[in-house]
């Protein structure tokens, strides 16, 4: 007979039912644990073993630092024998940020600024998890670059029926105040290698992190040329398209792409998906580097496209922005 | 653990060939050889990729004599499935020859991609569940 592992927490003892992860065990149990995609991609269920070791498998893409210390995220870890753990130290991790500016930039997409008076740090292209009073959480990337103001930006795509994006578009006002998390994720621009061509493709609302990191790299004086290349099905769907072209103008080494890969036909964009279009512009990747954000499929299909044409995986960001699945 | 300063006497194969970063330089070029080349690469095609690269780090620490626990046993589990899929001499050969290639690349020296080689080919019966 298979031994179930126990769990404890806060001094409690659950134990794991057959197939369970830590989270949905705990979850079971109405332990109030914070949670997102549970996939294994927002890191909003981090937690800690404090004597077994978790299974490598909980820990991917965690930093070396955390694994060393037992961390693991609750909704990977399917536990192999008892452990004791706890939620990370939540001190200084959640901080409250004022809604300053709601701003549709498309028919669907909604520019989001929030203040913060605490201190911050984060780089553009990285991630946040938002929270609303009620607890609900969701990932969202940063568009804009660190600077004086305190300020972040969001593109938030509203989804039909989507809990946390309708409630952004149609409730959320300004004055409001959220908690933020803090900045998550390894997909933003490194100074070093400046002269190395970059690749980037986005759908829909992932132009924000990749916006970010282009303004990061121009800023930090990336001489290598910049590609980027933006796609929807149809022109509703791309926005900001007069900032990306005045960029282009005034940077030499960037280059802005809109593709559309619906039946409208027009001048100034590129037909077709845009990481097809992308993935067909140059014969090999080898040396370059590759951001990728957006619709799941799109990002996996394309890292391992990239990949495969000579892009090393270790030079190769990505953020797939996964949709948590309705509960069964 | 002492602190030896002539380490050319009993420095271990995983070491020679550079240890840890090796290992990771190789298995970019190595799962990209494997992933093109159209005789294997349909064992390789329903999981995602950084669990790939993780199993492949795996299956190249242990070619290059470096620290793994695994049996026999575990060898023949880990490709069970795939001889239900047809994996035989061929693919296996397929892949030694990747691996050949990579180190080749990589400039490792003769010597040492053949002590490479004569690991992996140890594990023949066992990948090969014989
Ligand atoms: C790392 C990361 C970064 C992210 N960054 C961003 C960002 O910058 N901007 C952004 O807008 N989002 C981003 N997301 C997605 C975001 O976190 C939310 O998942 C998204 O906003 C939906 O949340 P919701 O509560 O509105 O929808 P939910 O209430 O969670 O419901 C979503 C439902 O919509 C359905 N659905 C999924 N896709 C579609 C579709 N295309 N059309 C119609 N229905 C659909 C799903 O089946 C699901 O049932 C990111 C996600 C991750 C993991
Ligand atoms: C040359 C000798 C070989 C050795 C030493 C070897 C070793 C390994 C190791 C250590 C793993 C990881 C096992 C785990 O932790 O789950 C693995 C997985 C795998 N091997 Fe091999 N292997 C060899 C040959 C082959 C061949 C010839 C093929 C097919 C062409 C193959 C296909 C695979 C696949 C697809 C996996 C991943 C399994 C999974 O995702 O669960 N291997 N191998
Ligand atoms: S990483 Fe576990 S809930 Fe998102």
């Amino acid at each position: 007979m298979e031994h179930m592992p126990n769990l404890t927490f806060e001094e409690h003892d659950f134990t794991c039912q057959p197939g369970e992860t830590v989270l949905d065990t705990l979850l079971r149990e109405n332990c109030d644990i914070p949670n997102g995609c549970r996939q294994g991609v927002c890191q909003s269920c981090l937690m800690r073993s404090l004597d077994n070791a978790p299974s490598a498998s909980a820990q991917l893409g965690l930093k070396d630092t955390l694994q060393q210390q037992n961390y693991f995220l609750a909704c990977l870890c399917r536990p192999e024998q008892n452990m004791t753990i706890e939620l990370p130290n939540q001190q200084g991790a959640w901080i409250e940020a004022n809604v300053v500016k709601k701003q549709l930039l498309s028919p669907d997409i909604l520019r989001l600024v929030l203040e913060y008076e605490t201190e911050f740090h984060f780089f553009a292209g990285q991630f946040i998890n938002l929270k609303r009073p009620d607890g609900l959480i969701r990932s969202y990337s940063i568009a804009n670059i660190p600077h004086h103001e305190n300020i972040l930006e969001f593109h938030i795509r509203r989804l039909p029926a989507g809990q946390f994006s309708t409630w952004v578009h149609d409730e959320l006002e300004i004055g409001m105040e959220l908690t933020i998390s803090q900045a998550q994720g390894s997909c933003h621009y490194l100074p070093g290698r400046a002269e190395q061509p970059l690749l980037l493709v986005g759908t829909g609302s992932g132009l924000a992190p990749l916006w970010g990191i282009v303004t990061d790299a121009l800023v930090k004086g990336h001489s290598g040329p910049i590609y980027l290349y933006h796609g929807s099905r149809d022109p509703d769907g791309l926005y900001l398209e007069d900032e990306m072209r005045e960029m282009a103008m005034e940077f030499e080494n960037f280059q802005y792409t809109p593709c559309l890969s619906g039946d409208t036909m027009a001048a100034d964009y590129a037909r077709g998906r845009a990481h097809d279009v992308a993935l067909s512009s140059a014969h090999s990747f080898k040396g370059w580097r590759v951001y990728l954000c957006g619709h799941p499929e799109m990002v996996n299909q394309t890292r391992k496209m990239a990949y495969l044409k000579g892009a090393s995986l270790n030079d190769i960001y990505a953020d797939a922005f996964h949709v948590a699945s309705i509960e069964k | 653990m002492s602190a030896t300063v002539d380490t050319t006497v009993n420095e271990t194969l995983f070491d020679k060939i550079g240890g840890a970063p090796a290992v990771n330089a190789a298995v970019d070029i190595f799962y990209r050889k494997v992933l093109l080349d159209y005789r294997i690469n349909r064992f390789f095609e329903n999981t995602d990729m950084d669990t790939q690269m993780a199993k492949q780090k795996a299956f190249l620490t242990m070619a290059f004599g470096g620290p793994n626990n695994y049996t026999g046993t575990d060898m023949r589990n880990a490709h069970a499935q795939f001889i239900k899929m047809g994996l035989d001499d061929s693919h296996f050969d397929a892949v030694m020859e990747h691996l050949g290639a990579t180190l080749e690349e990589l400039n490792v020296p003769p010597e040492l991609i053949a002590e490479v080689a004569a690991i992996a080919e140890s594990t023949r019966n066992d990948v090969l569940n014989r």
